[in-house]
């Protein structure tokens, strides 16, 4: 595994996407950041944290999107699998690359929480539980990517496809009002990223939220090395 | 070394590869002939565990490679048809990582520089592979397959893309390789598998169609009894006179070839010496011999009739055999391969 995270890692700098990730993740978050807290003058970063949200459903798909495909474009996907490896360090390797990028770029919250501390008093513990939460949001997301980047060989096909599935996730809470049949809503309302994450950028950290977002990175990865499974008997 | 039994791979109805059983003994090298399409990619493909068998089954060092993947793998270096090659990398980081994925044990930098320069890319170890021609990427994927030494190697088309005098070196590898590996290669340019492997199975639609030692199949074709003349003289008479050799079977003109100047096509019983006799025929009527060679089947002509699905038939006289003849190049076969899958 440690190989394919270190190469992976490394594709990510010498092509532009971490650059071009990075860039716009901290644009937004900036922006937030000054938004939310500089402009009113206050300390609690929840704001910041709120929006970013969508940002990464934006972002991800970008993370994401070349994982697989472009081993399949390229066809070093058939070095890969021949290797001595199993599928599990495979899909692993790759989606632990991805989460290195993004954590990286969420790192940057600690930045503002330093320059707030400067000017106030800033609760840590509220910082590091949001940290936490956008995290594991983050982490949810990219096994998404990841999955279905291995379903296509296009990586346009599969930021197209990512960002798509990310906003259906990202629309549920919307959908859930509208709908008037109080189970299916009920479902909805259990099946909700945002409620959860909303929840915890409110102060309220629930440990059922972390299963619930560990809970869907592992399927969805389960689910990739299922792929290759099954493109290989096909 | 490498047992395959009943090998089988379907793709819905299609037969890929059908039932395909053989043995590489350790030190042994195997070529795998056949025409594009004809299941040698697909059946390398299920012994490296890129793809599963339908049926059967193939044992790599004992070990089957879909009960124990992990361990069957580590035994093989893989060349495949295009060399996995990351692009954005350079020869060096690219073999490192490949040292990582196979969790290589062997001393590191003395066992990438000793595969680099068996493989001859020490000079380019610095640069990106995007930028490499051709031949430099198809050999960093030959030294991505040796890299950690592994028992057994099987190398797709491992020469696609190289000129002659890198051809002939990787070749000179090749069987240097083979003295301590079990090689399987794959190639559809038969003075190739000719010059490097020691048996050859010929596969065409997904099948064995030929099996055997490299000697043997050239043997099985050799022929001392049909001739080929190219003599100056009236084309009707020589013929009349020509059939008079006693044992012949047949004598028919051929094209013309210079003016004036005509291939005459002989055949005799099998095991009799018609060119003393066709010599005094010629020496009596003062017709000048200009040419004579056997007509033997080479290789590539038992090749061609195999793939076209004709069997091994030597009665007949090859249809290729006008040019240079016995030698078979390289270019000829391709052409001639080409030619004969326009045609079906």
């Amino acid at each position: 595994m440690g190989a394919i995270y270190r190469r992976e890692v490394g594709a990510f700098f010498t092509s532009s996407i971490a650059y071009i990730f990075l860039a716009v993740f901290w644009i937004f978050l900036g922006y937030f950041f000054y938004a939310t807290s500089l402009v009113a003058a206050t300390t609690d970063m929840s704001g910041m944290f709120q929006s970013m949200f969508l940002i990464c459903v934006i972002l991800i798909p970008v993370l994401t999107m070349r994982l697989f495909s472009e081993e399949k474009k390229q066809k070093t996907e058939q070095g890969l699998l021949t290797a001595p490896v199993s599928l599990g360090e495979i899909v692993f390797g790759k989606y632990f690359a991805a989460v290195t990028l993004y954590t990286i770029a969420l790192s940057m919250v600690f930045v503002y929480a330093v320059i707030m501390s400067g000017f106030g008093q800033v609760e840590w513990g509220i910082v590091f539980s949001n940290f936490l939460a956008l995290l594991l949001l983050g982490m949810a997301f990219i096994s998404v990517g990841v999955f279905l980047s291995a379903l296509n060989e296009n990586q346009i096909a599969a930021f197209i496809l990512t960002f798509i599935a990310l906003m259906a996730l990202y629309m549920i809470d919307v959908i859930k009002n509208l709908v008037k049949v109080e189970w299916l809503a009920d479902l909805l309302g259990v099946l909700s990223f945002y409620n959860k994450y909303y929840a915890i950028t409110c102060g309220l950290f629930n440990v059922s939220t972390v299963v619930f977002y560990l809970s869907v990175a592992f399927v969805f990865n389960y689910l990739t090395i299922r792929i290759f499974e099954r493109r290989r008997w096909s | 070394m490498i047992e395959v039994r009943n090998l089988t791979k379907h793709y819905g109805d299609k037969h890929a590869v059908n039932d395909i059983s053989f043995t590489v003994e350790d030190g042994e090298i195997l070529g795998f002939l056949g025409p594009n399409g004809a299941g040698k990619s697909t059946t390398m493909n299920m012994l490296t565990g890129y793809i599963s068998s339908t049926s059967g089954q193939a044992l790599i060092n004992g070990v089957d490679i879909l009960e124990n993947p992990i361990q069957a793998k580590s035994y093989i270096g893989y060349l495949p048809e295009l060399p996995p090659l990351y692009l954005d990398m350079t020869v060096k980081g690219y073999l490192n990582y490949i040292y990582d994925l196979k969790k290589c044990k062997l001393p590191r930098k003395a066992h990438l520089n000793e595969v680099m320069a068996l493989c001859k890319v020490l000079d380019v170890k610095e640069r990106i592979i995007k930028n490499l021609s051709k031949g430099y990427k198809q050999r960093v994927g030959l030294a991505q397959a040796l890299i950690g030494n592994p028992p057994v190697l099987i190398l797709d088309e491992p020469t696609v893309g190289l000129d002659p005098k890198q051809i002939l070196e990787i070749r000179t590898l090749i069987k240097k390789l083979g003295k301590n590996h079990t090689v399987i290669l794959s190639s559809h340019i038969l003075s190739e598998i000719q010059a490097v492997c020691d048996r050859i199975i010929i596969i065409n639609h997904g099948q064995i169609a030929a099996h055997d030692t490299t000697d043997n199949l050239s043997k099985n074709v050799s022929t001392d009894h049909r001739v080929i003349a190219r003599i100056a003289g009236p084309r009707e008479e020589i013929v009349k006179k020509l059939r008079n050799i006693t044992g012949i079977k047949y004598c028919r003109a051929d094209m013309e070839r210079e003016e004036g100047v005509y291939e005459y096509e002989l055949e005799a019983k099998a095991g009799q010496d018609i060119r003393y006799e066709l010599f005094e025929i010629l020496r009596e009527n003062n017709w000048p011999l200009l040419s004579l060679k056997s007509a033997e089947m080479t290789l590539e002509d038992v090749f061609l009739k195999i793939t076209m699905g004709e069997g091994l038939v030597i009665e007949q006289p090859a249809e290729q055999n006008d040019s240079d003849g016995a030698a078979a190049d390289a270019q000829t076969a391709d052409e001639t391969e080409e030619k004969k899958e326009e045609e079906a």
